[in-house]
């Protein structure tokens, strides 16, 4: 039975031989793998581009303090991006569910129709939710557009509910009960503290003022790269500006009305450097790939 | 004549697409068959999540040859005329006729190979496919004018008799290879022809047809709750979506915890039904059993035990969710949760669902204190309409927005309050649609029909009334609710008066609120003015003086919507006796008396009862020769355009007997009738009306009303006038038609 560690090292063995870059973990607090450069940026242009990683991922609203044996505010995500979307990524999927121990003769494995959509990265994709046995274990979305633009190729996405199909996989029902490896150490060994503090964090203790303020630096710094034309570090703001507006929702300070606007913002941040990274490839991407248009 | 079988194979489609898709496929093809004259005997389409098949039965190998005759321009005709006709007919100018000075041109088609045929209608069909929604996927997606389809296409098998077609759609060539079940056979599988398609799928674990695949989830759940003494709630759409996510379908029964029962069964219905697309069941005596039926898509290895324990825990997590959201919501009062509305907006224009709810709460209120709604205690109808939103902030209904007023009603009960309320609280939404049941417990009628008032006040307050097709806000369902309470519960609603009523509540409302941010004392001014509907101008001078001319159109425009509002009811009663099968024109003879009189019935009770007294009366014999003789006095005035004379005035001369019986008649009938609609019977009026059917026939057969006499003919023509007055006191009788 594989151990949390052991699950991830299994998927990027797996990854790694179907010719995926196998990365690290975004620096950044994201609220999924998609926000990750290696997926976000990269899925824009003509250049192919595999690549497979660990994203930590966080959600300051799902936190519950370390009470609910499902839901975490903090956990992770394993993302696998294909670009352009292979022939056979169906059966690369499943092959590495086999990979992980789980017997499609003896799990129901189906692929239930959920259209993916990111209002705060203004990307949408055609695709399904993974079913095994009725639980949800993986996101499988061709990517149509992001930040806007049509994706040209289109990229296959994967994102493995690693907690989750963990637990599935060892057969616990709290997520703390996990096996982190084989030496007897837990997930909750390793995160149950980190779960309370930070739920108190973000629903109580993290001061609104500053977190405005923030949002607000995170803009104007958006704004200077976006004019120095290094549209790298203008998607960190963006990514940061996210954060920082899902930690306001978390303090109940935003309401119905302002929460559009604020995601429209950060879809302005998100687009614009889009826009960026494309303008700034365009021409060396219509000389090495014939035909493709920005 | 040979069969000809086309499938297009692709990654999972989408359950609640595939039907459309079966249908659509067999549509196309057969048009794309029909515009080169071909008509297969049948088309057989089946359809599975990988897959849309048809078999097109009985083509001929090649299409009819046709002559097609075109009539060109005369002989003489100048050169132009000539080539462009050339041009078109594809002809040179000696295999032209000249047929009495026309050229005419033969056009000779052979026939074409079926298979040609069917190599063009193929791609076309697959080009022109109305997903709901479609992508590009893989290499060819560096353009976006690469293909679209719902998810990418894989293969095409198109054998026409034993011979494979050849097509090539976007680099996806036809071949005689599919694949059978993902997991059971994996490899390819080669069909011969039509003939063995669907039996060669079938001994690879695929069923293709849709209906079967259907009939064995539904058998099969059904034998598997009875093996355990359960039986399954029907439920066709799920067993419609279970076939479109199985190519095997494998009905298994797990149970779960009967502790989880304690949760209102609603919610365990929506979280087996919804989140995991199980069967639910019952048990002997009729209550939720502890079970679920789950649809696997394979005969697995060990009968499916690793599958059922799979989903037990996936149900397990789900109901210990549902049963933390219901004890959450419980530690908190209905009263505490309502608070929370004030963060959800109703409608900009028209504040918060707190603004809402208080609207909501006077007008139900008012509803039992007025005597509208009759044997409801006002302060309860209050306190239900101030409570029967509270649920929408609550964490169950924002789980599973299909239970809003059900919990509210569960939470109610859980909290001790009386069941009249709790009632009002979860069946207030109600009537939701044409077949739903409407309410009659006064208290949650007061509810229910000052919700709806509310809601269509305030939309055509703001002038948001529905147009042609569009009506965002459901307002033509809400009005058609409000009908149905009125019919139902034999309410007697002036719609004027409630509009008024309720008009003013939003006017005060949204004035106080807009205008308290300018100075508590104008706040103060605005409050003095309470709920009198004479305010409103008031209120719009006021909302002039504090120069937000925003106010003052806002005021403007709810201050004249009663008449939208009023007509809009009309209409939508109209549409509804037309349902239900009133005549329409029986329905214009009532409406038109109020149109006439410029006093608009807005009492909907009464305005039905006349329809229906109506619409027995002209059913009879009486009825046919009433409006017999009424139309014949009606055109006989109609060509009279000048004034004419009214009134009983005394005659200058000495009447004929018939004149003298239908004047006595009127005498008669005029006070009856005009007792029998002051005491709305309106049946009585009519039978009033009857008793002038004979007076009148023979008044037209023995009397001249064109008489020479000038003093007779206009005497008579009143007279005539009288007939006509005294039918229209029941209805406008010249709406009627036959």
């Amino acid at each position: 039975m594989l151990s949390f560690q052991d699950l991830i090292l299994t998927l990027h063995a797996y990854w790694g031989k179907q010719g995926c870059v196998i990365l690290q973990p975004y620096d950044m607090e994201v609220g999924a793998g998609t926000f990750h450069p290696a997926t976000t940026l990269r899925s824009l242009g003509p250049q192919p581009w595999n690549a497979a990683y660990v994203q930590p991922s966080r959600r300051p609203t799902d936190g519950r303090y370390g009470e609910n044996p499902n839901r975490l505010q903090h956990y992770y995500q394993y993302q696998v991006i294909m670009k352009p979307s292979p022939a056979n990524l169906q059966e690369l999927y499943l092959g590495s569910l086999v990979e992980i121990g789980i017997d499609p003769l003896v799990h129901d494995i189906r692929f239930v129709e959920d259209d993916w959509e990111s209002p705060t990265l203004g990307a949408w994709g055609l695709g399904w939710e993974v079913w095994c046995d009725g639980m949800e274990v993986t996101q499988f979305t061709y990517f149509q557009q992001m930040g806007g633009f049509d994706c040209k190729p289109v990229a296959g996405e994967l994102t493995y509910g690693l907690e989750r199909l963990a637990m599935y996989i060892q057969g616990v029902d709290s997520v703390y009960d996990l096996k982190f490896n084989d030496a007897g150490v837990t997930y909750g060994e390793v995160f149950l503290e980190n779960e309370k503090q930070m739920s108190k964090w973000n629903f109580e203790v993290a001061d609104t003022e500053k977190l405005f303020r923030w949002f607000k630096d995170c803009q104007a710094e958006w704004r200077q790269c976006i004019d120095a034309n290094i549209p790298l570090a203008a998607y960190d703001q963006a990514i940061k500006a996210s954060h920082v507006f899902n930690l306001l929702q978390a303090r109940g300070v935003i309401s119905v009305q302002e929460r559009a606007s604020y995601m429209g913002q950060v879809r302005d941040m998100a687009k614009g450097s889009c826009e960026a990274w494309i303008a700034s490839n365009a021409d060396e991407w219509s000389v090495k790939f014939p035909g493709w248009t920005a | 004549m040979t069969d000809f079988l086309l499938e297009i194979r692709c990654e999972e489609i989408p359950a609640r697409m595939q039907v459309k898709a079966s249908e659509d496929l067999a549509r196309l093809f057969g048009e794309e068959l029909g515009r080169a004259g071909l008509t297969p005997g049948a088309i057989d389409s089946f359809v599975t999540p990988r897959r849309l098949a048809l078999i097109a039965r009985d083509l001929p190998l090649e299409t009819a040859a046709v002559s097609e005759e075109f009539k060109g321009p005369r002989t003489n005709a100048p050169a132009q005329a000539l080539e462009g006709f050339l041009r078109k007919t594809g002809l040179t100018q000696d295999q032209l006729e000249d047929r009495d000075g026309v050229w005419f041109a033969v056009v000779n088609k052979p026939g074409r190979a079926t298979a040609d045929v069917l190599a063009q209608a193929v791609p076309a069909v697959i080009r022109a496919f109305p997903w709901p929604k479609s992508m590009r996927w893989g290499t060819a997606s560096q353009t976006t004018e690469s293909l679209r389809w719902v998810r990418p296409l894989k293969g095409i098998v198109a054998i026409l008799g034993e011979d494979l077609v050849d097509i090539d759609v976007e680099g996806v060539r036809s071949s005689y290879a599919t694949l059978g079940h993902r997991f059971h056979h994996p490899g390819e599988i080669t069909i011969g022809s039509a003939h063995d398609y669907v039996e060669k799928l079938r001994a690879c674990h695929v069923i293709v047809s849709h209906p079967e695949r259907q009939a064995i989830i539904a058998d099969k759940a059904a034998q598997a709750a009875a093996a355990h003494g359960y039986t399954v709630i029907e439920d066709k759409g799920l067993v419609a979506e279970n076939a479109g996510l199985t190519e095997w379908p494998v009905p298994l029964l797990g149970d779960f915890d009967p502790a989880f029962l304690e949760v209102p069964p609603e919610v365990i219905q929506l979280t087996l039904r919804i989140n995991q697309k199980y069967f639910v069941l019952r048990d002997a005596a009729g209550t939720l059993a502890p079970a679920f039926i789950c649809t696997a898509n394979i005969e697995a290895k060990d009968g499916g035990a690793a599958i059922v324990a799979g989903n037990r825990k996936v149900l397990a997590a789900r109901l210990s969710d549902a049963r933390f959201f219901w004890e959450q919501d419980k530690k908190t009062a209905l009263a505490d949760h309502a608070k929370k509305l004030e963060r959800i907006t109703f409608h900009e224009k028209l504040g918060t669902v707190a603004d809402k709810v208080e609207r909501v709460a006077k007008l139900a209120r008012w509803l039992v204190e007025e005597d509208i709604v009759k044997g409801a205690d006002a302060d309860l109808a209050e306190q239900a309409a101030r409570l029967a939103k509270a649920d929408l902030v609550t964490e169950m209904v924002g789980e599973f927005p299909e239970l809003q007023g059900i919990m509210g009603g569960y939470y109610a009960r859980a909290e001790g309050l009386p069941d009249v309320v709790a009632d009002a609280i979860r069946d207030h939404y109600k009537p939701v649609g044409q077949g739903d049941d409407v309410p009659t417990a006064p208290i949650t009628v007061a509810v229910s029909l000052a919700d709806k008032l509310d809601t269509l006040v305030g939309f055509f307050g703001i002038e948001q009334g529905p147009t042609g097709s569009k009506d965002p806000f459901a307002l033509r369902r809400a009005a058609l609710s409000v009908l149905r309470l009125l019919e139902t519960n034999g309410l007697r609603l002036n719609l004027k008066k409630a509009h008024a009523f309720a008009l003013t509540d939003h006017v005060y409302r949204h004035v106080f609120l807009n205008t308290k941010a300018l100075a508590d004392v104008d706040a103060q001014t605005l409050a003095k003015f309470g709920f009198d509907p004479a305010k409103v101008t008031e209120l719009e001078w006021q909302a002039a003086n504090l120069g937000r001319p925003e106010i003052k159109s806002f005021v403007g425009a709810f201050a004249s919507s009663d008449l939208p509002f009023l007509d809009f009811f009309a209409d939508r009663l109209k549409v509804q006796q037309k349902e239900a099968g009133v005549r329409h024109d029986l329905i214009d003879a009532v409406f038109a008396l109020g149109q006439a009189t410029g006093k608009i019935e807005d009492d909907l009770v009464r305005l039905l009862a006349r329809v229906h007294a109506l619409q027995s009366f002209v059913a009879t014999d009486d009825g046919v020769n009433l409006l017999a003789g009424y139309k014949r006095a009606a055109n006989i005035l109609k060509k009279e355009a000048g004034d004419l004379p009214t009134g009983n005035t005394a005659l200058s001369y000495t009447p004929e007997i018939a004149e003298a019986a239908l004047i006595a008649a009127l005498d008669v009938a005029e006070p009856r009738a005009a007792q029998a609609i002051a005491a709305e019977d309106f049946e009585g009026a009519m039978a009033a009306l009857a008793a002038l059917r004979a007076p009148i026939d023979a008044f037209f057969e023995s009397v001249t009303v064109n008489d020479s006499d000038a003093d007779k003919r206009a005497a008579r023509l009143a007279l005539l006038a009288r007939v006509r007055d005294a039918v229209h006191t029941a209805a406008d009788f010249s709406k009627i038609t036959g």
